[in-house]
């Protein structure tokens, strides 16, 4: 557990642990579900499905014009020729930001979200307060996150609303010429492809 | 029948400011990990569909209150309780106490990776030409359907165009409901703020939706 929780809200989560418990018991019980295969489905978000795949994604794409062509034209194919493919990505679309246009993802109706290239959504992105005001004040949702676009720069916001999942390609930052891909990739924040951050700037390669 | 999303947010004041977090947080509690893995191993059945598990999720009448993982597990007890797999009496003994439902599929840990690489496409070949073209002015349906759907509410009646097609998609309205996938074309549509918020809304911003051509009339 990474947050402090008041005392009202420690019981209300033991009551939460012991009620999934309770229901997994049931479920295993009952051999509707593989106990291995709950280890196997955790572990693999935990730990190989994150924002590190699309910051690949991404780094290639700086690197290789013909690559970005591929991802902004078939993002699906572009992707999958890296190894990241499935479960709520089956129907991927890039979006370039440019100078001239910014774009944020959003997902109003739920939390659709490109699992393949950036794992799980992170909880902001799932909350009303996102989800409410992205469609309607994008640049207000900026600012909670600290990025201030020039008033000139064009905000394109795309909700979710089907199974076509979007990533954002960032901009490459500038002074980042000598940087290798590996380099570029620990650039690129999670937030930088969802369109509510930008990407690291170049002197703070890892 | 009266049908009522609660999670229909676009648009909507009062939520306050949105909260940033570190990449590497996942999980705020153990009980979340299981809420995951189990509302995944039990979708591998097919007990259920997607959209099917949307509705459940957004139907439930403290949707807002409560977190992300509680809805997962309230909309899992909902479907596993309206199937018959599961009781509620066992729920809260936390113990089978019916048999259980034979011929289930059961997601085994070796088929794991393959089945999150496959996904559920939901792309389906096309049987009929799109109606409408890339460019093309179209105005959402007004009317609020009494059934899951993906129109969010602050799109109903507004004008767009079409910006993308995107191919034929399952129908989600009818999936949800199990009336089958009906599948149809599916478009990106493009809105000015303007449109959508009115005149204070800079001019320069836009927003697009994903939209079944079951939501779309054409604009003379």
């Amino acid at each position: 557990m990474s947050r402090d929780h008041q005392p009202e809200e420690r019981s209300e989560l033991a009551e939460m642990e012991l009620h999934v418990r309770a229901l997994r018991t049931v479920l295993e019980q009952k051999g509707y579900i593989d106990p291995a295969a709950l280890d196997v489905l955790i572990q693999t978000y935990e730990t190989q499905i994150g924002p590190r795949n699309g910051a690949r994604v991404v780094a290639r794409a700086w690197v290789d014009p013909n690559f970005r062509t591929w991802l902004l034209e078939d993002a699906t194919a572009a992707i999958a020729s890296l190894g990241y493919a499935g479960r709520q990505g089956e129907q991927m679309v890039a979006v370039e930001n440019t100078q001239a246009r910014h774009n944020l993802i959003v997902c109003t109706l739920c939390s659709c979200y490109p699992w393949p290239v950036l794992g799980l959504p992170p909880t902001w992105y799932k909350s009303a307060a996102y989800r409410a005001r992205a469609v309607k004040d994008p640049r207000g949702v900026l600012a909670d996150f600290g990025v201030i676009l020039p008033a000139s720069t064009e905000i394109r916001v795309w909700d979710s609303t089907a199974e076509v999942r979007y990533l954002v390609l960032p901009r490459r930052p500038a002074g980042s010429d000598g940087l290798s891909e590996e380099q570029l990739a620990t650039l690129v924040t999670r937030d930088s492809m969802i369109g509510t951050g930008v990407p690291r700037a170049a002197e703070n390669v890892r | 029948m009266s049908y009522r999303s609660h999670a229909d947010l676009g648009g909507q004041d009062g939520y306050g400011r949105v909260i940033p977090e570190a990449e590497g947080e996942l999980f705020h509690a153990a009980w979340e990990r299981q809420a995951l893995g189990l509302t995944l191993a039990m979708g591998a059945t097919g007990a259920w569909n997607l959209d099917m598990s949307r509705s459940a999720r957004e139907t439930l009448p403290d949707y807002i209150a409560i977190s992300y993982y509680e809805r997962w597990i309230k909309a899992l007890e909902n479907l596993l309780i309206e199937r018959g797999l599961v009781g509620p009496d066992e729920i809260a003994a936390g113990r089978m106490l019916h048999p259980a439902r034979p011929g289930l599929p059961v997601l085994r840990a070796a088929d794991v990776p393959a089945v999150l690489a496959k996904g559920s496409p939901t792309l389906r070949p096309a049987t009929v030409p799109a109606r409408f073209a890339v460019g093309q002015p179209v105005r959402l349906r007004a009317a609020a359907v009494t059934h899951h759907t993906r129109l969010p509410g602050y799109a109903r009646g507004k004008t767009g165009h079409i910006d993308q097609e995107r191919g034929v998609h399952v129908f989600p309205d009818t999936h949800a409901q199990g009336l089958g996938e009906q599948p149809g074309w599916l478009y990106t549509v493009v809105f000015s703020g303007r449109e959508l918020w009115g005149s204070d809304a800079a001019l320069n911003h836009s927003v697009s939706i994903d939209a079944w051509e079951p939501y779309l009339e054409p604009v003379s």
